[in-house]
C-alpha cells in the first residue's frame, strides 16, 4: 500500500531553481507590501476627508478586499479585466491582486491605530499653524505607522503566502509555480512540496522575526 | 491687540459664552478665573479660530479672526496656545517636537529652526533634554516643552489653558515660574487658571467668568480684594 520512495536526491538538485523562484515570490511580496502601503494611506485620508463620495470609494475598496477570497481577487486582475480587453501578464495580475488586498486589510488596521491616537495631536498641530494635511502628514501618520507596524508584518506573511495563488493565473516564475512546474517534470511530488514549504516557512519566520527585532529597535519612545 | 466682541459660541443647545467682550492690549496679561463650565476655556479656542463661533467677533490685530477671507493657519502662527493636556508629540524627540512647526509652516532651514529651539528650551530649562523622547520626561517638563514649541513660532501672543490643572503638585511651581518669566518680559498673554495667588501675583487684570458671562473684571488686588459682583465674592471664598 505505501510503495512510495522518497527520492530527496532528485529534488535537492532542483534547489537552485526553486530559490530563484523564491526571490520572485519576495519581490512580489515586497511591491506589493510598498504599493499595499501607499494606497492604504490614500484610503485612509479619503475616509477621514468627510467627503461621502470618496468615502464610499475606501469603504467598498476594504469590505471587498476583506470579505471576498483573495483568489478571486486575483482571478479578477487577470481574467476580469481581460473581459475588458485589457491584458496583464501572470505577474502583473499576480501583483495587482495581492496590492489590493494589501491596501484593504491595511487600510483597516489603520483605522485601529487612528483610534489610538488623541484628537488632541492634530488640534496642537493645528494651532501651531499646521494645516489639516500637515497635520496628518507630520503628526498623525507617523504614529498611525507606528502602531501598525506589527500587523503590517503579519499582512507581509499573508503577501508571501498568497503568490501561492499565482499558478491559477498562469504565473510560473515564482517559488509555488516553479515546484508546480518541477513537478510535472519529475514526480517528485511530495519532496519537491516539503522543501517548497520549508523555503516558505523560512521566509515567513524570518519575516515576523526580523519585524519584532526592528519593532522593539524602531519605537524607543 | 486682541479685540472680542459680543462672542455667543454654543454647543448644541447649550450656550458656553453669551456674549462676551475683551480687549487685551499688548504686553497685558490678562487672567480669566472662573467655575467649570464658566466658558473660560473655550474662549481661548475661540480667540484662535480652533471653535466657530456663533455670534459677534474677535479681532487680533486688525485681522478678523472667524471671516471667510481669514487664513487661520497664518493667523495662528501669530497666537500660541498651550493646553490642559501637554499634547507632546510622543514620536519625536523634543528638539524635533519643537522644530516641526517652524520648519513646516514658517519654511525655516533645519539650522536656524534649531538655534531657535535651542534658545526657547534653554529659556523654559530643558536644555539638556533636547534628544529626549517626550515619555521621558515629566509631566512639568512636557508642558515646559509645550511652552517652548508655542514659543519658538515667536507668536506676538499667548494663550493658556489651565496648563497647570493637569500636573501633580510638586510640578505646578516649575510651569507657573516659566509663566510668570514670560509675563515679567512683556508677552501679551491670556491664561485660564486656578492658580489665585498666581494670577493675583503677574495679571495686569483679572477677569471673573460665571456662567458663559464676564462678571467682572478688574486689577488683581481690587478683585481679589475687594469683588464687587456676588458671584466672583462666592467663587473667591470657596477656593480660599
Amino acid at each position: 500500500m505505501f510503495d512510495y520512495t522518497f527520492q530527496w536526491g532528485q529534488a535537492m538538485a532542483r534547489l537552485p531553481r526553486m530559490l530563484d523562484g523564491a526571490v520572485v515570490t519576495m519581490q512580489i511580496a515586497v511591491l506589493s507590501m510598498a504599493l499595499g502601503i501607499a494606497l492604504a494611506i490614500l484610503l485612509t485620508v479619503l475616509r477621514l476627508s468627510g467627503s461621502r463620495p470618496l468615502m464610499a470609494v475606501a469603504t467598498t475598496w476594504v469590505e471587498i478586499a476583506r470579505n471576498t477570497p483573495a483568489l478571486f481577487q486575483i482571478y479578477m486582475a487577470h481574467f476580469g479585466v481581460a473581459s475588458f480587453g485589457l491584458y496583464l501578464s501572470p505577474f502583473a495580475s499576480i501583483l495587482v491582486g495581492i496590492t489590493f488586498n494589501n491596501a484593504g486589510y491595511l487600510t483597516e488596521n489603520f483605522r485601529g491605530a487612528l483610534k489610538a491616537i488623541p484628537d488632541t495631536q492634530s488640534r496642537a498641530g493645528r494651532s501651531l499653524g499646521m494645516s489639516q494635511i500637515q497635520a496628518f502628514r507630520y503628526i498623525v501618520m507617523p504614529q498611525m505607522l507606528r502602531i501598525s507596524f506589527l500587523p503590517m508584518t503579519n499582512q507581509m506573511v499573508w503577501a508571501i503566502l498568497m503568490t501561492s495563488l499565482g499558478v491559477t493565473v498562469g504565473m510560473n516564475s515564482d517559488l509555488y509555480g516553479v515546484t508546480q512546474d518541477l513537478n510535472a517534470l519529475t514526480f517528485r511530488t511530495f519532496e519537491l512540496f516539503a522543501i517548497a514549504a520549508v523555503i516558505f516557512y523560512v521566509i515567513t519566520k524570518t519575516i515576523t522575526l526580523g519585524g519584532r527585532l526592528i519593532a522593539s529597535r524602531l519605537f524607543r519612545y | 491687540m486682541i479685540d472680542i466682541q459680543n462672542v455667543r459660541k454654543s454647543f448644541g443647545d447649550l450656550e458656553v459664552l453669551k456674549g462676551i467682550d475683551l480687549t487685551v492690549e499688548r504686553g497685558e496679561v490678562v487672567t480669566v478665573i472662573g467655575g467649570s463650565g464658566s466658558g473660560k476655556s473655550t474662549l481661548l479656542t475661540c480667540i484662535n479660530g480652533l471653535e466657530p463661533i456663533n455670534g459677534g467677533k474677535i479681532t487680533i490685530d486688525g485681522t478678523e479672526v472667524h471671516a471667510r477671507s481669514t487664513d487661520l493657519n497664518k493667523l495662528r502662527t501669530k497666537v500660541g496656545i498651550v493646553f490642559q493636556q501637554f499634547n507632546a508629540f510622543p514620536h519625536l524627540t523634543v528638539m524635533e517636537n519643537v522644530t516641526l512647526a517652524p520648519r513646516k509652516v514658517l519654511g525655516m532651514g533645519r539650522a536656524e529652526a534649531e538655534a531657535i529651539a535651542e534658545k526657547q528650551l534653554r529659556h523654559v530649562g530643558l536644555a539638556d533634554k533636547l534628544s529626549t523622547y517626550p515619555s521621558r520626561l515629566s509631566g512639568g517638563q512636557q508642558q515646559r516643552m509645550a511652552i517652548a514649541r508655542a514659543l519658538a513660532m515667536s507668536p506676538g501672543y499667548m494663550l493658556f489653558d489651565e496648563v497647570t490643572s493637569a500636573l501633580d503638585p510638586q510640578l505646578v511651581g516649575e510651569v507657573l515660574e516659566t509663566l510668570k518669566m514670560l509675563a515679567e518680559e512683556g508677552m501679551t498673554m491670556i491664561l485660564v487658571t486656578h492658580e489665585m495667588s498666581f494670577a493675583r501675583d503677574v495679571s495686569d487684570r483679572v477677569a471673573f467668568f460665571h456662567k458663559g458671562v464676564m462678571a467682572e473684571i478688574g486689577a488683581p488686588d481690587q478683585l481679589f480684594g475687594a469683588p464687587r459682583h456676588p458671584e466672583t465674592q462666592a467663587f473667591l471664598s470657596k477656593v480660599r
